[in-house]
């Protein structure tokens, strides 16, 4: 049935529809019409999408020069905290995001790699400079590009590129979170469900959720 | 740095000293360098040691090709007293590239030899822990010799990334 919007300006007549709502008074054509002009209706998916895409937290960690101007955006000039991407998480399992900024060694790679395997999902990756997209003036015996060992969302050229096209690149990962979210070729990297838990499995007793015990200094 | 002439008083007593330990000597652009024989190489930095060069600045390798033999190896030596700098160079062919290591003498060639053996093949018998130290260890050839590839990794466009996805997964 097609409802016909009728612009409700008077502010005494909106609480009295409000009071009858309420009440229960208010029914059929009335109803109809105030539910569709007061309630948004959505996919639960979209909804979703909608609050990843303006909360995602990139991981603090840099490869080289490019991370400088990785460092800038959250600078008060192009401030992504704008969009809420400000807060940088200092551990890979509670980001959302890691930005390649800079070149991959050979000898880096398994450790990134270990590093994305170590963030949750949802997680998505910014391949940040030429370095690591193409191993740009470095294309010799020491660099990998980075498509070769994990998934890549977005890669943002440049040498380095400028802020303001990493915050380019940031804002067309959002809008790929919101529009997009599955493309279904993670799999073709075999990077689906390989986050990695403690050790042993997924067994959290609580005896188990103490990785380094007290006075343990294997991991210092 | 040693002049000329100092140099060839400095190649003469360590003939003297080790007999066929120096092959040459080469004075370039004040740069002084005695051209040593392999197989004498702890010898004559042993001497230059005591004779006031007991800093070892640097050890490098270089890949002469198409020259023969190949390889060389660099010994940058300084005296702090006098304030001057010599050179040592040995060659070596990549059939055979085997010289003796100078750790014992110098405990900052560790590291430097691991070097250069990690990008030339060098191999420094009496070194207590030769292995690679910038490479990956299992990576194969020496990069930096001359007949090693340039290119790196293939890299990934869209008109290729079917036959590449997953392949080093």
């Amino acid at each position: 049935m097609e409802i016909k919007r009728e612009p409700i300006s008077n502010l005494r007549v909106r609480q009295y529809q409000a009071r009858d709502l309420l009440r229960g008074d208010m029914d059929d054509e009335e109803l109809e019409r105030y539910v569709e002009e007061r309630v948004l209706t959505t996919t639960v998916d979209r909804a979703v999408g909608w609050a990843q895409g303006n909360s995602i937290y990139p991981l603090t960690f840099g490869l080289a020069c490019c991370a400088i101007e990785m460092m800038s955006i959250v600078g008060a000039r192009l401030d992504i905290a704008r969009f809420g991407f400000e807060a940088f998480r200092a551990s890979p399992r509670q980001a959302d995001l890691i930005i390649l900024s800079g070149r991959v060694s050979i000898k880096m790679a398994p450790v990134i790699r270990r590093i994305w395997d170590q963030m949750l999902e949802p997680k998505w990756a910014i391949s940040m400079g030429a370095c690591c997209s193409s191993m740009g003036v470095f294309n010799n015996y020491a660099l990998v590009p980075s498509d070769k060992f994990m998934p890549i969302e977005v890669h943002v050229p440049g040498c380095p590129p400028r802020p303001e096209a990493l915050m380019h690149g940031i804002l067309k990962l959002r809008d790929k979170i919101q529009g997009h979210p599955v493309e279904g070729w993670r799999e073709r990297y075999a990077a689906v469900g390989t986050e990695e838990l403690l050790p042993g499995g997924a067994d959290l007793t609580s005896a188990n959720v103490d990785v380094f015990k007290p006075g343990d200094t294997a991991g210092a | 740095m040693p002049d000329a002439t100092e140099l060839e008083l400095t190649a003469q007593e360590l003939r003297d000293a080790h007999s066929d330990s120096i092959l040459d000597t080469e004075f370039h652009r004040g740069r002084a360098t005695l051209i040593a024989d392999p197989l004498q190489i702890k010898a004559v930095l042993e001497y230059l040691q005591s004779k006031g060069y007991k800093f070892l600045a640097s050890v490098h390798g270089v890949d002469y090709y198409p020259h023969e033999p190949r390889l060389g190896v660099l010994y940058e030596l300084m005296d702090r007293e006098r304030v001057e700098r010599i050179s040592v160079k040995a060659r070596v062919s990549t059939d055979h590239p085997h010289i003796d290591s100078v750790v014992e003498l110098f405990p900052s060639a560790d590291f430097q030899e691991r070097e250069a053996y990690d990008m030339f093949g060098v191999v420094f018998d009496g070194h207590p822990d030769l292995r690679r130290i910038l490479m990956p260890e299992d990576y194969d050839g020496f990069p930096q010799r001359r007949d090693f590839p340039v290119g790196g990794e293939p890299v990934l466009f869209t008109y290729n990334e079917e036959q590449n996805y997953g392949k080093y997964v």
